[in-house]
């Protein structure tokens, strides 16, 4: 049992009242240079959990970053329960959290119990909720052994908790995830699909391992810019890898 | 200090960590001024016994810092054997001794985060000129985090030269490395965006414990 199930309830008490989230793509259009990697993208996002998939160079990472701001669409709007993410990117990146595929780039505090007080810091919550956020992710992801423990000497299984543990302390409505198995080895992949399909947020999550959408609500296709195929991972999952092969 | 702490509950460990600094500028300037052996060598003791018995730490975490600096001790006292004589190269080696066994409990028992509250006291006046302490912390916390992290990306890419037929240290590494360390940059911005750094508060200026 690789965490509690004590903490896995605190946590789910924690976070069970958080709305859904609705995020809407309108006309969306953006390019890197000379170089267009997404063309008049019109999507609306209302389930719960949404699988994105494609090739590589698809335009898969840049639709994720466009859905919290990390990305300002070159043209049209991305909206999120009704906020644009180009005029009001710090409330919607308090809505929409995004783990990164390379948990290296993420942590940026020395020790797994500072970084994890790094984003309640940000949102300037009162010392005493920072420590019990702090506290429970430590339980529910099974750090609590490492707390004091320097971040570069985890395993890279440890390091991708900690840094969904980095955004799940800062409670957001959906959590936006970018490749996040790619750099793991199959127990730590099942590891954090595991730890996705137990989240209480609504989540988004661009992935090559088609096995982590079998229960998702949609699956988005991408290929060369465009969103192809949209629908139950049933059917568009099937069609891509008949595409693909 | 990468990955020095020690968790524990000592007195050592709750005393501020301003206090722990403020005492270990003070000693660094008392033991410059006394040129005593008995003296210095009392001070020496007293630091030991303060970092195994008032901080409970293990003396690894002692020896582990005495080791890295042994060599250039010992060259001191060399040199003093040849320019003024044993009993101030003995004084001198002990003072640098005591200096590096006090830092090491220091930093064996406060957090980084405590350390980097207190930079970012000493650095608030700085606010009157537009500078943000936090940013200083930050970017201080961040050093911290990210030099095992590049000295492991740099370990990477001389395997896999190695593993190319380069089996001497090439000036060569240093393009590819700078290239890696830049578009981790790139991330690693967006991750503070994401992670909402631009909305941290000014810090409370307070002294912070361990």
């Amino acid at each position: 049992m690789p965490w509690g199930r004590r903490a896995e309830r605190a946590t789910a008490e924690s976070t069970a009242a958080l709305p859904s989230t609705a995020i809407e793509l309108r006309g969306v259009a953006h390019s890197y240079g000379d170089r267009p990697v997404l063309t008049d993208l019109s999507v609306t996002l209302t389930e719960r959990r949404v699988g994105v998939i494609g090739a590589n160079g698809s335009g898969k990472s840049t639709f994720a970053r466009l859905l919290n701001g990390l990305v300002v669409p070159a043209e049209g709007s991305v909206l999120v329960d009704g906020l644009d993410t180009r005029t009001q990117s710090r409330e919607v990146r308090r809505r929409v959290g995004f783990v990164f595929q390379d948990p290296d780039a993420q942590i940026v505090h020395p020790t797994v119990e500072e970084d994890l007080a790094f984003g309640p810091h940000n949102q300037r919550l009162p010392a005493g909720e920072t420590a019990r956020r702090v506290e429970e992710a430590l339980l529910r992801y099974d750090l609590a052994g490492h707390r004091d423990h320097p971040a570069h000497l985890l395993s890279g299984g440890q390091k991708q908790l900690l840094a969904i543990a980095g955004v799940l302390v800062m409670h957001p409505r959906r959590i936006v995830f970018d490749e996040p198995t790619t750099l793991l080895d199959l127990a730590n992949t099942r590891r954090v699909a595991r730890v996705i399909q137990e989240l209480e947020q609504d989540v988004v999550v661009v992935t090559h391992h088609l096995d982590l959408l079998d229960d998702f609500d949609r699956v988005l296709v991408f290929e060369e810019g465009r969103l192809v195929a949209d629908g139950p991972p049933g059917e568009t999952v099937p069609w891509y890898i008949a595409r693909a092969t | 200090m990468l990955s020095l702490y020690v968790s524990g509950t000592s007195p050592v460990h709750r005393a501020p960590a301003g206090l722990k600094l403020a005492v270990l500028a003070a000693l660094g300037v008392t033991l410059f001024a006394i040129d005593r052996l008995e003296l210095v060598a009392g001070a020496f003791v007293l630091v030991v016994a303060l970092g195994l018995l008032g901080a409970r730490l293990p003396a690894r975490s002692l020896t582990s810092q005495i080791r890295s600096v042994w060599i250039w001790l010992a060259a001191l006292f060399c040199f003093h054997l040849l320019v003024t004589g044993p009993l101030v190269g003995a004084v001198a080696v002990l003072r640098l001794l005591t200096l590096v066994v006090a830092a090491a409990v220091v930093t064996a028992t406060t957090r980084v985060t405590a350390l980097v509250a207190v930079i970012e006291w000493l650095a608030s006046p700085l606010r009157a000129f537009g500078v943000r302490p936090a940013r200083i912390g930050l970017v201080i916390a961040m050093t911290l985090r990210f030099i095992p992290l590049v000295a492991d990306r740099a370990a990477r890419l001389r395997e896999a030269q190695a593993a190319r037929g380069a089996d001497r240290l090439r000036l060569g590494l240093v393009v590819p490395l700078l290239v890696q360390v830049l578009r981790m940059a790139t991330t690693v911005g967006e991750a503070l965006d994401a992670r909402g750094a631009d909305d941290a508060p000014a810090r409370r200026h307070r002294l912070g414990t361990a």
